[in-house]
């Protein structure tokens, strides 16, 4: 198992985001949000120093980690890539899409690619099922995709 | 900013508002300027709305012309994004579609400079929550009345269309007034439950407490419904207006709304919208000098299902795991904090303040016996028309279908419509006719949900879709009682053997029997009505699950396992078309020699058959 050692600064930005809640557990949502949006996954040991500053057992911040999708606890890649598994998608064929992406890749879902540049991810229902099917590449929604497209579209990220 | 301190003072406002042609909202009349109004909703900056919007902007500079452009939500027309508003000074309004940049260069130059018609332009399909108007459109915009319509980061639009007027009025009633009202209205909540709005408003009222909360359920986690979405970033203040007029009703000074971390834009516009209440006083202290005082907060969700339940989502904004808890107690007596609080959800809210600016006589003239007013369907899957539409309720699936949605898309046969999402079920050609409404829907094996409607074609296989849920329900499930976590387990495992041809036919009973204890022991709603898919695909094409436990055949050729591609030789005229398009390399042959698939190198991924124009590949 990988272990993640924090540096100070690291430590820091995290009790300073757990002050900005006042340190209340029932903040704690809120609080892995923010860590999140700072480190971009929640690693153990992040957990770790959120649980001391709330004040509440470990388990109890893990268990909540582990219950939401929002919440990962492995890096993502640079361009994470997420395709839209909500029914409209679905019938619009976006099982074809992800198994285009898995052999583009060479990953499965949920894995990044050795060089750290895509993870692949399914996602429930982005709201834009008048583009059906969906893939998100970091911020950016591809509508109408189809799996022929695949490679050129991974290719505008180089 | 001068707050506003009573009714008169709001009138005031929208006279001022209704008088400037920069934010002139009444047609024909000369005066006014040409207003472009942008939908600028997710899916509408997904299709490059932004981009249009900056070559309006552009081109009126550089052609010095005297226009308003502004951005508005989602007008509903989706599969047309990105969509545009055109209104002429003494014309009717017109949308067009599909405008890209060039478009919207044309529109300028040949529709708003020299008046010619062009093409691209949208039928109105809708009637407005305007009495006047008679006209015999099927859809009737209530909770979508200003989305589209309105800029949802501007307050003085919204004020121009009556918005904070209903709180106004309701700050004159006694609190009991109101509710009567609600309950006189009839509206049910939108979120699935379909419980009576008023009759949870008067339990909250009648639980006394030194606080109480207004919950705003927000987290639209549906598959295939993102009606709440919508009118989060094209009506926000209509949401906190009826939260305010809740607030009021039950006695409680503070709202939360629960809303989904994945919609950024609808965050960003609430907040805003929260800034601007509390700039012109329709939140905070003293709200139009009645004395009541109300303040709203945003809670964030973080992507499971389950807590759309509202037990899981009190348990969520606690910062806990959003495991639902048996009711009673009902949130109404215990819900935030062990307080009574009232949830509901987006829809539902955004309906309020029209039942109490034109009435609940009016609002319970529409829809049916027992279920009055409008719902919201998110129209999609294999349709011409994929969109939002807003429906009285009543109106057939047929109607909803085949006339708003414009038929199966590329002439194809209709199979079934989903609704309800993974909740629901599917409906098929002999319900095309029943009104659709709460009971109706419930007695045919679906039900209403959150208005997800999901139209399926005769390439979708049945047993693939009642799979594709229960995966859904198989991730989502929280876990805590055991039927749910353990029951829908063994259903997809079921399904999936299925769907791989390797069931049998004690799998179909085995799967009927487990699917109703599922229902009667599950602990929350979720696990009540996962199996709703797989009962109702099994009612209805059972013919289907048997062809794949028997004949071990796929009628639909969705399922991968269960086939085989085959070019036929005599039609092959040997395009090569299939080799470019297959990704294993499976195909071989020459230029305008029949071509071959190497059935071990082939993946079924169906791109041969896609690219074939001459139907010479046939699915076995």
């Amino acid at each position: 198992m990988n272990t993640t050692v924090l540096q100070d600064c690291q430590i820091q930005t995290i009790k300073d985001i757990c002050a900005s809640f006042d340190n209340q557990a029932s903040e704690l949502i809120n609080v892995l949000h923010k860590t999140q949006e700072a480190f971009g996954y929640l690693p153990a040991e992040v957990q770790q120093v959120i649980a001391k500053e709330l004040n509440i057992s470990v388990a109890k911040v893990y268990g909540v980690v582990t219950f939401y999708a929002f919440f990962t606890m492995k890096p993502k890649g640079k361009y994470p890539i997420a395709v839209c598994m909500g029914t409209a998608c679905y019938v619009r064929g976006a099982e074809k899409i992800v198994d285009g992406l898995k052999r583009e890749l060479d990953i499965e879902v949920g894995g990044v690619t050795p060089d750290g540049k895509f993870s692949l991810n399914c996602l429930r229902c982005v709201g834009a099922c008048g583009l059906a099917p969906v893939v998100m590449i970091g911020e950016k929604v591809h509508g109408r995709v189809e799996a022929n497209q695949l490679k050129d579209i991974l290719a505008q990220y180089e | 900013m001068n707050k506003i301190r009573s009714l008169e003072g709001l009138l005031n406002r929208k006279q001022q508002v209704v008088n400037n042609p920069r934010l002139h909202p009444k047609s024909n009349d000369d005066a006014g300027m040409v207003q472009v109004k942008v939908g600028m909703a997710t899916c509408g900056i997904a299709s490059g709305a932004r981009e249009t919007m900056n070559a309006f902007l552009e081109k009126m500079e550089r052609e010095n012309l005297n226009a308003v452009v502004s951005q508005v939500g989602c007008v509903g027309y989706c599969y047309a994004e990105p969509t545009v508003e055109v209104h002429k000074p003494g014309c009717e309004p017109v949308v067009f579609g599909y405008v890209n940049t060039q478009k919207a260069v044309e529109i300028v130059d040949k529709y708003i400079k020299r008046g010619e018609e062009i093409n691209g332009i949208l039928p109105v399909d809708y009637q407005t929550i305007d009495a006047k108007d008679e006209s015999k459109h099927k859809q009737i915009r209530i909770a979508l009345r200003n989305c589209g319509f309105i800029d949802p980061e501007n307050m003085d639009e919204y004020i121009a269309r009556d918005g904070y007027a209903a709180l106004g009025a309701v700050l004159k009633m006694s609190q009991v007034e109101a509710i009567d009202i609600m309950k006189k209205s009839g509206l049910r909540g939108r979120g699935g439950g379909g419980f009576p709005a008023g009759l949870k408003w008067e339990y909250a009222y009648n639980n006394k407490a030194d606080q109480k909360y207004v919950i705003c359920n927000a987290d639209e986690g549906d598959p295939g419904a993102f009606m709440d979405r919508s009118i989060l970033e094209g009506d926000p203040h209509s949401v906190i207006e009826a939260m305010a007029i809740c607030g009021y009703c039950i006695g409680a000074s503070k709202g939360l709304v629960y809303i989904r971390a994945e919609y950024p834009l609808a965050i960003k516009r609430l907040q805003i919208a929260i800034e601007q209440a509390r700039d012109f006083g329709f939140l905070g202290e003293d709200i139009f000098g009645s004395g009541f005082a109300f303040e709203l907060e945003l809670r964030y969700g973080a992507g499971a299902f389950v807590c759309g339940e509202e037990t899981a989502l009190i348990h969520s904004m606690e910062g806990e795991r959003g495991e639902p808890t048996v009711k009673p107690p009902f949130p109404a007596e215990s819900g935030y904090m062990g307080q009574p609080s009232n949830v509901n959800n987006v829809e539902t809210f955004a309906n309020v303040p029209a039942i109490y600016l034109k009435g609940h006589e009016w609002f319970s003239s529409i829809g049916t016996e027992t279920s009055k007013g409008t719902k919201v369907f998110a129209l999609a899957g294999k349709i011409n028309n994929v969109g939002l539409i807003e429906v009285p309720m009543g109106i057939t699936l047929r109607e909803v279908i085949f006339e708003i949605g414009g038929g199966i898309k590329g002439d194809k046969q209709f199979k079934a419509v989903q609704t309800g999402g993974p909740s629901g079920g599917c409906l098929i050609e002999k319900h095309l006719d029943t009104p659709i409404d709460y009971e109706n829907l419930t007695a045919a094996g679906s039900m209403m949900g959150s208005g997800g409607m999901i139209v399926m074609d005769q390439d979708d296989c049945m047993p693939a879709i009642a799979k594709f849920y229960l995966e859904f329900t198989v991730e989502e499930s929280c876990g805590k009682c055991s039927p749910c976590r353990v029951g829908n387990k063994r259903l997809h495992e079921l399904l999936h053997r299925i769907c791989r041809g390797r069931g049998t036919e004690e799998d179909l009973d085995y799967l009927r029997n487990l699917s109703f204890v599922i229902k009667d022991t599950a602990l929350c709603g979720l696990g009540q009505t996962s199996p709703n898919p797989v009962l109702s695909t099994l009612d209805y094409f059972y013919d289907e699950y048997l062809a794949h436990v028997r004949d071990k055949k796929c009628p639909a050729g969705q399922c991968k396992a269960l086939k085989q591609y085959f070019i036929i030789p005599e039609k092959c005229i040997g395009c090569t078309a299939c080799i470019k398009a297959c990704p294993t390399n499976a195909i071989t042959g020459e230029k305008r020699l029949a071509h071959l698939i190497n059935q071990d190198k082939c993946i079924r991924c169906g791109a041969c058959f896609e690219k074939c124009k001459f139907n010479a590949i046939i699915i076995q």
